[in-house]
């Protein structure tokens, strides 16, 4: 079977004709698979959905009780048929919950990754490699620059920063789902234990991984704290956040933001940014072309990001590639929208 | 090198001066000699060697990457070395049997002796051995592309702070120590004696003046003062001195100590006698003194030109002297200094060195009318780049910093006008929550009737509650957004009026209106003044004019 006639692009997402239904879709659809709890791949509107239990957790958390007509919850591992397919989920390494679809009709495999990383994350279930026939990868970050090193060596940086400002509030921008509470856990693997706060955005779905048995250690809300109390603290923020109004209420902030843009000098200074950490929950380059290279995979579709250097590597290495035309998926500091937040904060 | 390169990476984010101090002054603590030697040669630009030139740099990366690869992310990244120093691939070499990555010091003394066909080889080993960003760090260092914001000045404060001692101590034997400044650091750590500074023609840290306002003129009388004009030229100490051989050595000096002899090599024939002036550095044509705006051609150049020398002839203007042949002068009273002075420039004789002349007066108010009116009261020609007098005390020594009480500056009344907020810009650093970068517009006739056009832009000049009131006058009257910049209302009857001061103009084809202010600066908020009641284009164009002619009058 032609892989296009199992998956295929239309406007409202990645569409399985056999199966009945959509991928990530960014419109309302009978039928949702969904990766990941991130806005830009779990909307709200959908006639069915599946996902994880933990996607679907968040997916109430963000939109409510009533966001899909009818929810199923599916394991890492589990088969399920649908239409003439067999999907089964695999843990993608991204965020809590996170998964990589395969979708099997007759004898071919396709596996979608949705936004995956090979690296350590105390927080999610590790990626698994999936065989397969074609291979549906990001690139967000997909340009040999960007290579995101050992999280851990940046947050050795950051304490550094705090250790030697112990006046000032350190500010961490990271993505409220996901990266914040990697980058809380990190701290505490480090060895620090000192209470940690929180910008009110943040609260709700930092509590939801709690919950889930992730250890993060002693957290406050930040909201009410008295500006002093606040030197020598670390707060976790929406990435927008640390830029405006709200940030006035630390004594001399030191500006920091746990992302793979950092990398690029240019990015950082263009936001302020005063302390850059790369710390990603996306792969970087080497994770993407090794991930690529292992799972056998003869065709590789590349989607959101850098798609025209991923997609000359692969044909570099003799493999079929090309560009997946999917539009509503950008990486989360375009979509995260903080000034609903800043109300409650 | 490796921790070399942290410290460059974090200071290239860090904007606050303080934070940047106890980078570096936390860098001299942590690491030892003589990597944090060559760290502050580097980062004072002291260090010498050929630099490597950015067709090698591209030649290494296209032996090792795909050039479609390389192309892409050269785009993205937008700067050569950091793109390398990013996408440099790892050698396929077992991982257990790495060398070391090399030291700051093993890199800047490699590079000092490495002859040109080595360096590609070296190079390449090095950015092996090193992480991203000392790969980055380095390509900057051989490039000389090491900009990262920090002043010599800057760097010699945080050794200084290192040992708490007064940076102009620092500054002052500078001249006579080198690279890996052992004997700085023992000194600094209590390990050894003060280095002494055997250069002949050392820098003296100098002395400067407050700004005087009208209530400090209450308990001063105007017979313990020396008056003078204020030069709006370069502050510059001029030093002559003699080596061990007996020849003289002459040097430039900014008032930062920073040596900018090589600037002005058409000056350095006239300092042939051994002593220390303090003055100005303007440049004169057929002995008139020509406007900053002409002196700024000479400024920041790397290669002089005969033409360029003669087309912009470079003057000092004398007003102390600090050191006579062998004597010390600085601890004598000014009014001593200043004979010593005038009989030195007289010995001197030489038509690019002058006296600056003092200004006579017996009141405050025959000195404010002096300063309202330079021509009438001596300064005849030279008058335009008069931009006030200095006040100075008969019987203050020469003392470093800003001593109290002792050197007044009385600046001219700057311009002002009222001028319409148009745009806003975020800050940076503390000010990163603020829109406290403004540019302002004033009134011209433009094809559908009156129009605004930009003159300027200033960030600073107001209070701290005055940036919180046009702070949220700004996010309240936003009409448009472009990135990190706020159209802010501008209208008839709808706007804020900003009173900016300014302290000259100039024709400036870059900018729309054809106008350049100098040092403009917000003096007040003009809450009270709707935006149609603000200046006109006109009145800058008559200013300019006004000026013009008296140039050439």
């Amino acid at each position: 079977m032609r892989p296009q006639d199992i998956l295929l692009p239309v406007a409202s997402g990645l569409c399985c004709k056999p199966g009945g239904f959509h991928i990530d879709p960014i419109r309302p659809v009978e039928r949702a698979v969904i990766t990941h709890g991130h806005s830009d791949h779990a909307r709200a509107g959908h006639g069915a959905v599946l996902a994880t239990q933990e996607t679907l957790d968040m997916m109430r958390l963000r939109y409510g009780e009533n966001f899909a007509g009818s929810t199923q919850a599916i394991r890492y591992g589990e088969e399920i048929w649908l239409g003439e397919t067999s999907v089964k989920f695999h843990p993608a390494g991204h965020v809590l919950g996170s998964a990589q679809v395969a979708v099997t009709c007759k004898d071919t495999c396709i596996v979608a990754s949705g936004d995956y990383k090979d690296a350590p994350d105390p927080t999610c279930t590790p990626f698994e490699l999936v065989p397969c026939d074609v291979f549906i990868t990001e690139a967000t970050f997909g340009l040999p620059v960007f290579r995101h090193g050992d999280a851990a060596d940046e947050v050795k940086k950051l304490l550094a920063s705090v250790a030697l400002f112990p006046e000032r509030a350190h500010l961490v921008g990271a993505y409220s789902l996901g990266k914040a509470q990697r980058v809380i856990a990190l701290l505490r693997q480090a060895g620090y234990d000192a209470p940690i706060y929180l910008h009110g955005a943040m609260e709700n779905i930092t509590h939801y991984y709690q919950s889930r048995g992730i250890a993060l250690g002693e957290l406050r809300p930040v909201k009410g704290v008295k500006k002093a109390a606040l030197a020598g603290t670390i707060t976790l923020a929406p990435p927008s956040a640390t830029s405006d109004i709200w940030t006035r209420r630390f004594p001399d902030p030191v500006t920091a933001f746990a992302s793979g843009w950092m990398r690029v000098r240019a990015r950082a200074r263009q936001r302020g940014i005063e302390l850059p950490l790369v710390i990603s929950d996306h792969a970087d380059w080497d994770g993407l072309t090794a991930t690529i290279a292992a799972t056998g995979a003869g065709e590789i579709w590349v989607t959101h990001g850098q798609e025209d250097a991923l997609v000359h590597w692969c044909q570099s290495k003799g493999l079929r590639a090309k560009p997946l035309d999917l539009v509503g998926y950008g990486d989360e500091e375009e979509t995260e929208t903080p000034l609903a937040d800043e109300a409650e904060a | 090198m490796n921790r070399f390169a942290e410290l460059l990476d974090r200071l290239a984010y860090e904007p606050g001066r303080n934070n940047k101090l106890r980078l570096i002054t936390g860098y001299f603590r942590e690491v030892a000699d003589p990597d944090r030697g060559y760290a502050l040669a580097a980062l004072t630009g002291a260090l010498s060697f050929k630099h490597a030139k950015p067709a090698l740099i591209r030649d290494l990366i296209a032996s090792r990457t795909d050039p479609v690869l390389f192309g892409l992310s050269y785009d993205y990244v937008g700067d050569l070395s950091e793109t390398v120093a990013l996408m440099w691939p790892k050698a396929a070499m077992a991982a257990h049997n790495n060398p070391p990555p090399p030291t700051l010091t093993e890199v800047v003394t490699t590079l000092r002796t490495l002859g040109k066909t080595e360096l590609p080889k070296q190079l390449e080993r090095w950015l092996d051995e090193l992480d991203e960003t000392g790969r980055w760090a380095l390509l900057k260092l051989v490039t000389g592309a090491l900009r990262i914001g920090i002043s010599a000045r800057l760097a010699k404060t945080a050794a200084a702070a290192l040992g708490n001692k007064d940076p102009h101590e620092v500054e002052l034997m500078w001249p006579g120590l080198a690279p890996p400044y052992l004997d700085l650091f023992a000194w600094l750590e209590g390990r050894g004696d003060k280095p002494v500074n055997r250069d002949p023609a050392p820098f003296r840290p100098v002395m400067l003046a407050h700004a005087i306002e009208d209530t400090d003129f209450a308990p001063l009388d105007p017979a313990d003062y020396i008056a003078e004009w204020k030069w709006d030229g370069i502050r510059v100490q001029a030093v002559a001195g003699r080596d061990e051989h007996g020849h003289i050595t002459a040097r430039l000096y900014s008032r930062t100590g920073e040596d900018i002899t090589g600037s002005f090599p058409d000056l350095v024939p006239a300092l042939r006698l051994p002593g220390a002036i303090d003055g100005e550095l303007l440049v004169l044509r057929e002995g008139r003194v020509q406007s900053f705006n002409v002196l700024q051609q000479r400024l920041n150049r790397k290669v002089v030109s005969p033409k360029l020398i003669k087309e912009f002839p470079i003057h000092l203007r004398a007003y102390d002297l600090l050191g006579d042949d062998e004597n010390d002068l600085r601890e004598l009273p000014f009014a001593e200094r200043r004979e010593r002075l005038e009989t030195f420039i007289g010995k001197l004789g030489d038509p690019r060195i002058d006296l600056s002349p003092t200004v006579p007066f017996a009141s405050w108010e025959a000195l404010t009318a002096a300063r309202a009116d330079p021509a009438g009261a001596g300064a005849g020609d030279d008058a335009d780049a008069v931009e006030g007098v200095m006040l100075k005390r008969r019987d203050a020594p020469y003392l470093p910093g800003r001593p109290k009480g002792q050197w007044w500056k009385w600046k001219r009344d700057p311009h002002i006008i009222d001028a319409v907020l148009m745009y806003a810009q975020r800050g940076h650093g503390k000010r990163s929550s603020y829109y406290s970068d403004y540019t302002f517009g004033v009134w011209t006739a433009g094809a559908g009737g009156d129009e605004l056009v930009p003159v300027g832009k200033a960030y600073f000049g107001f209070t701290d509650e005055e940036l919180l009131q046009i702070d949220r006058f700004v996010r309240r009257h936003t009409t448009e957004k472009f990135g990190p910049v706020r159209h802010v209302v501008h209208e008839g009857d709808k706007g804020l009026v900003l009173e900016v001061a300014f302290e000259g103009l100039q024709r400036s084809p870059r900018h729309k209106s054809g106008v350049a202010m100098r040092f403009p600066r917000i003096s007040r908020l003009r809450w009270d003044k709707p935006p149609r009641e603000a200046d006109r284009l006109e009145t800058l164009e008559k200013m300019l004019k006004a000026e013009a002619a008296e140039l050439d009058a």
